[in-house]
């Protein structure tokens, strides 16, 4: 395998991480309207939204790729491959984050709630001020875990034809019949990506078990 | 001091008629009938499970009631929330366990709400935290967290963050239930000192200590009922009810 190809994997490697960024910061923003919506007083919205993340979770990503990509397209909206996939995850990680964060939410106490509602805090500075702050802390390393999960998952993009580490990875592959070097080559640079991230997250899980005493 | 408290007047601050309260089919307060005159100091107490936390907290509607009138300086606590909002302004509450912001210093604990709510300048909010903590004697703490804080500390620190908001009334659920026993008495005097300024209280404790030197009033509870009501001297010394003598005695006993 030569320069030329290795060059072609870092490119590959490249959406891969832009498709993660976009998932990751899109279905964070989404994700918390989400959790904020789980939590809420109102039964409407706490319905919808566990049912959304229901949709989310029982489903395989690989499905809602297909259904954003092939399903839009088959009701007249033919979506761009890489518009369709920002959306598919995005939507993808807003049920995921939403889901964590909801219980990161549930896991303050509710005397922190009730101390703000006591001092006239309104709703979004008790959000902002109170409890997202501890809400985030207690669930930054399930979030990480989740963005490792991502970062994997955007293999999956390749079925509609975005051309991702994976896909990039049998491409070369195909073309220089060295499919255990590409392979290896493609797996150490996930490697490189997401295992710093799964040791900085068992990091903080262990960080937080020791100041929680 | 009860009745020569030159800070009592007349004027109700805080009313309850007939005030009712029920946990989904669990009645937890029964025809609560209560006046509270500005400046005055109120001790409740009673066996736990008698409604004192759900009766206070009615106040500044952490908890809503369904039937009679609750009102604060005259505006109805209920369905308005601009009304909720206003006397949650007015009305500070301290509670068992501090409930401090972890994640902020002091200081940040005590201007957030002068800063969202009332809107004050942060340095005019800095400022008054400042003289609020020198006045609970814990300005030197005021960069640290409220983890690096002894449980004293931090429900001193409370109170302060409570008296940021330049309340009317202060309302007290058992703060010092959660403290060790040497740390009790640094808060039972700050609050004697704010007594001492006039502050109205209502105070939900069982230091009988603090009720006999400062409290007007004191109502013992049971079973969701105000059962008895009357200054300190006369509650100790001649309790009226059976049930009320069966609890001093008790209490008195764990002393
Ligand atoms: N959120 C709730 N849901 C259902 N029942 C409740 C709730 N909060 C309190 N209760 C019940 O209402 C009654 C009064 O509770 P409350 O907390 O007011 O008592 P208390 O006098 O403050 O007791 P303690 O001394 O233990 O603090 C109790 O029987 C309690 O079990
Ligand atoms: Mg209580």
């Amino acid at each position: 395998m030569g320069l030329k190809e290795f060059l072609f994997l870092l490119r590959g490697l490249q959406w891969t991480v832009a498709l993660a960024a976009i998932g990751f910061i899109g279905g964070g923003i989404a994700g918390l309207f989400v959790a904020l919506a789980r939590t809420s007083a109102n039964k409407l919205l706490v319905a919808v939204t566990r049912g959304y993340i229901s949709v989310f979770q029982g489903t395989p990503l690989l499905m809602q790729l297909f259904v954003v990509y092939y399903g839009l397209a088959l009701v007249g909206l033919k979506l761009d491959a890489w518009v369709a996939v920002a959306i598919g995850f995005t939507l993808h990680a807003s049920a995921y984050l939403g889901e964590i964060w909801r219980g990161g939410i549930e896991a303050v106490p509710r005397g922190q709630t009730e101390a703000a509602l006591a001092l006239s805090l309104r709703y979004w500075s008790r959000t902002k001020d109170v409890v997202l702050p501890q809400a985030f802390k207690i669930s930054l390393p399930a979030t990480i875990g989740f963005l490792v999960q991502l970062i994997k998952g955007t293999s999956l993009a390749a079925i509609v034809g975005f051309t991702e580490l994976a896909r990039a990875g049998s491409i070369i592959s195909n073309q220089i019949f060295e499919p255990l070097v590409v392979f290896g080559i493609v797996g150490i640079l996930y490697f490189a990506i997401c295992w710093p991230l799964s040791l900085f997250g068992a990091h903080l899980e262990r960080q937080f078990a020791q100041g929680s005493r | 001091m009860n009745n020569a408290n030159p800070s009592t007047s007349a004027e109700p601050m805080i009313v309850f008629r007939h005030v009712e309260k029920w946990y989904g089919s669990f009645k937890a307060l029964t025809d609560i009938n209560l006046e509270v005159r500005t400046g005055e100091k109120i001790v409740l107490c009673g066996p736990s499970g008698s409604g004192k936390s759900t009766l206070i907290r009615c106040i500044n509607h952490l908890e809503p009631y369904q039937k009679g009138e609750l009102l604060v300086e005259g505006l109805k606590v209920g369905e308005d929330p601009k009304i909720i909002d206003a006397v949650r302004r007015e009305v500070g509450m301290v509670f068992q366990q501090f409930n401090l912001f972890p994640h902020m210093t002091v200081l940040e604990n005590c201007i957030l709400a002068p800063m969202r709510t009332r809107k004050t300048p942060r340095e005019a909010a800095v400022a008054t935290a400042r003289r609020l903590l020198d006045r609970v004697k814990i300005l030197d703490q005021a960069d640290k967290y409220p983890a690096q804080l002894s449980g004293g500390q931090q429900q001193r620190v409370a109170i302060a963050r409570a008296l940021c908001m330049e309340p009317k009334a202060m309302l007290f659920d058992e703060p010092t239930s959660a403290l060790d026993p040497e740390m009790v008495k640094e808060v039972l005097d700050t609050m004697i000192s704010l007594a001492e300024e006039g502050m109205t209280m209502i105070c939900v404790t069982h230091e009988m200590g603090f009720a006999r030197q400062v409290a007007d009033r004191v109502i013992f509870m049971a079973k969701g009922e105000i059962i008895e009501e009357a200054p300190p001297e006369q509650f100790f010394r001649n309790p009226q009810h059976k049930r009320t003598q069966q609890f001093l005695g008790e209490i008195l006993s764990r002393h």
